[in-house]
């Protein structure tokens, strides 16, 4: 499979059938068959993969075997591009299995791809989990690894074979062994209580960070540490807090004359790009970790807000209404060559650069409705994903391919409404909710975890 | 920072056109040691009057029925405790004004009393653009009490956004009395 097919495979809806049988393996072109079904849609018929419970020898690596496979399970299917097989329907056992697959077995079943795998546990008491990727059509294995770790880390061994299994057969960076850090919601509208809360981006593993007494918005992660930034109203002003994630430390990042707002980290870990306001008028700044000192990149007498730097770290996309109308602006790191880049009907907000440096997406509000977006950062290219009446504060999953944005229902007249988030793709498919406790907003994509 | 030179000087200039003082209430629950509003001190002699909120037609009355003077209460029940915008705006309409120059007058005649005014958005913008409305709106408040002659170091400032509406619900009603700065007097309880 060339890198041409394997993008054409996961844009789907821009790809022509003609392109895709160009393919060498055998499973694409069995996919360029039910591709050809659904163009018109401009949806992508997902791939049909057969995943199997990992083979464990005793009943403890059993029962983590299947629930491996499970995770996987979900995590690609959850993805839109593949359709896990009904295990009902599997011919060849997952202990035969172990003599390598019968692909007969398989083709029969209409899988294009098999996941294979194995479960034990190490004399010193660690898992070891080993996988296949076969191509069933080819009758060749794409890839093989093993693992080892805790038994408790089950879940992030699942999540990093789906992510080798996703890049394989996609050709992209696996999104699947990452965190969403997001605020959680509670109460009553008028004195809604607010938490951060952290879990897997299939919504495992969730634990609060914060106990609720202090009003919390806008979380964001360190692209380089287990570090997140966000808004607190301890105190008797917002402010911009840095929470370290393994240590449960927080400390405010400094004091500063106003209300420091809308944090985010540069690309290098090292900084963070914030909005000071004083006196009314909130103002770009970017703040180094190591001396605290501030440096300006903004001065107008106007609202400039919310900015995202570009990952290569020398631009940034922020949000003004220095122009009459609240729009997405461009500038060079320095605060110079400001350039706007929306245009539209409506206003544009919460600019966020894609970590592949291709993308922005934003949150526009255009007649009473909210709308997800994403346009180049020459301002081309722009196009609507998700809409509701109220949707908001898009995040990048860190391939680059997925978003993930919070939807709130209108409120009643008693002030009950529903919060909850979901995921993207760039494509404007395959739109998902991701399980949280209670409401949920403002949510954060992690970096792939180091 | 032009702009704000030109807003004060503007406030200046519609309160030195003021014929009266700002027109406050009868303060009917003042208790006998403290001074109640005044009905004739001119507004433009307010700015140099050093907040005493001396003046001729003090009344005092020894009714204790009402709020204690200098609480939040009393301030809600003389002057009001907030103000509205329009949507998307944070300048100060004539109405909000005139509640504005109550609340200065009040501060004068409690030269004790910090005040922190509080901005607040409705739903219908994003988060963080909501905080800089918010900020936007309260700020208006304080640096027209400044052209009233409040002292700056007795006004705070917060912006809450929309994190906390006065009125639950999406509707047109509830956005009007969302978009507001709220006055609490220093020692209250916050929303």
């Amino acid at each position: 499979m060339t890198d041409s097919t394997r993008r054409r495979f996961l844009t789907g809806s821009l790809c022509a059938a003609g392109a895709l049988a160009a393919g060498p393996a055998g499973f694409v072109r069995e996919a360029r068959a039910e591709l050809e079904i659904d163009i018109t849609r401009g949806y992508i018929e997902p791939l049909p993969i057969a995943i199997t419970d990992f083979y464990g020898e005793n009943r403890q690596t059993r029962s983590l075997g299947q629930d491996v496979a499970g995770v996987i399970r979900d995590n690609l299917r959850r993805s839109g591009l593949f359709k896990p097989i009904d295990q009902g329907a599997f011919i060849q056992s997952a202990e035969a299995l172990r003599g390598g697959p019968r692909f007969q077995d398989w083709r029969l079943i209409d899988a294009q791809a098999l996941v294979s795998g194995k479960a034990e546990q190490q004399a010193d008491g660690r898992l070891r989990v080993q996988f296949r990727l076969w191509d069933v059509y080819a009758e060749s294995q794409m890839i093989g690894k093993a693992y080892f770790t805790t038994p408790g880390n089950w879940r992030r061994v699942a999540h990093i074979i789906s992510d080798a299994i996703y890049k394989r057969l996609t050709g992209e960076q696996g999104y699947f062994d990452t965190r969403i850090v997001y605020v959680s919601e509670s109460g009553p509208q008028s004195r809604r209580t607010k938490r951060l809360a952290i879990m897997d981006q299939d919504g495992a593993n969730h634990r609060y960070l914060t106990d609720g007494s202090n009003l919390v918005l806008t979380p964001r992660f360190s692209p380089t540490r287990q570090e997140i930034t966000y808004v607190s109203y301890q105190g008797r002003s917002p402010r911009i807090y840095l929470f370290n994630l393994n240590t449960g430390q927080q400390e405010v990042l400094g004091e500063f004359p106003g209300m420091t707002f809308a944090p985010r980290f540069a690309p290098d870990g090292n900084s963070v790009i914030i909005a000071l306001d004083n006196q009314g008028n909130s103002e770009i700044y970017v703040i180094d970790l190591r001396t605290r000192e501030r440096r300006r990149l903004t001065n107008s007498s106007a609202i400039d807000i919310s900015a995202s730097f570009a990952p290569s770290g020398d631009r940034v996309v922020f949000n003004s209404n220095r122009g009459g109308s609240l729009q997405l602006y461009t500038m060079t790191a320095d605060g110079s060559n400001v350039q706007r880049i929306s245009f539209g009907d409506g206003r544009y907000s919460t600019p966020v650069w894609s970590p592949r440096g291709d993308m922005i997406a934003f949150t526009r509000q255009h007649q009473g409705t909210f709308y997800i977006g994403v346009m180049r950062p020459d301002g081309g290219g722009e196009r609507m994903l998700a809409e509701g009446y109220r949707v908001e504060g898009p995040t990048w999953a860190p391939n680059g391919r997925v978003l993930c944005f919070f939807r709130r229902t209108r409120a009643d007249s008693q002030g009950h409404y529903s919060s909850k988030l979901f995921t993207i793709d760039l494509t404007g498919y395959n739109e998902r909710e991701v399980p949280t406790p209670q409401d949920a907003s403002d949510p954060a994509w992690s970096p792939a975890i180091p | 920072m032009r702009f704000k030179f030109l807003t004060l000087f503007a406030a200046a200039l519609l309160l030195a056109a003021c014929e009266t003082g700002p027109d406050n209430q009868a303060n009917t629950g003042g208790s006998g040691q403290s001074r109640t509003a005044s009905q004739s001190t001119g507004g433009a002699d307010d700015l140099t009057g050093g907040g005493s909120g001396a003046g001729s037609g003090s009344v005092s009355s020894q009714n204790m029925a009402g709020p204690e003077p200098g609480t939040q209460e009393h301030l809600v029940v003389n002057v009001g405790d907030r103000v509205f915008f329009g949507f998307d705006e944070y300048q100060l309409s004539s109405e909000a004004q005139a509640t504005v120059e109550k609340l200065a007058a009040w501060l004068k005649q409690h030269p004790s009393k910090q005040v922190t005014i509080e901005g607040h958005a409705d739903e219908r913008g994003t988060r963080e653009y909501n905080l800089a409305l918010g900020a936007q709106r309260a700020n208006a408040v304080r640096d027209y009490l400044i052209v009233m002659g409040i002292d700056p170091n007795r006004v705070e400032t917060v912006s809450f956004g929309e994190e906390r509406p006065a009125v639950p619900g999406s509707n047109e009603d509830a956005w009007a009395q969302n978009r507001r700065a709220v006055f609490v007097v220093q020692g209250t309880p916050s929303s």
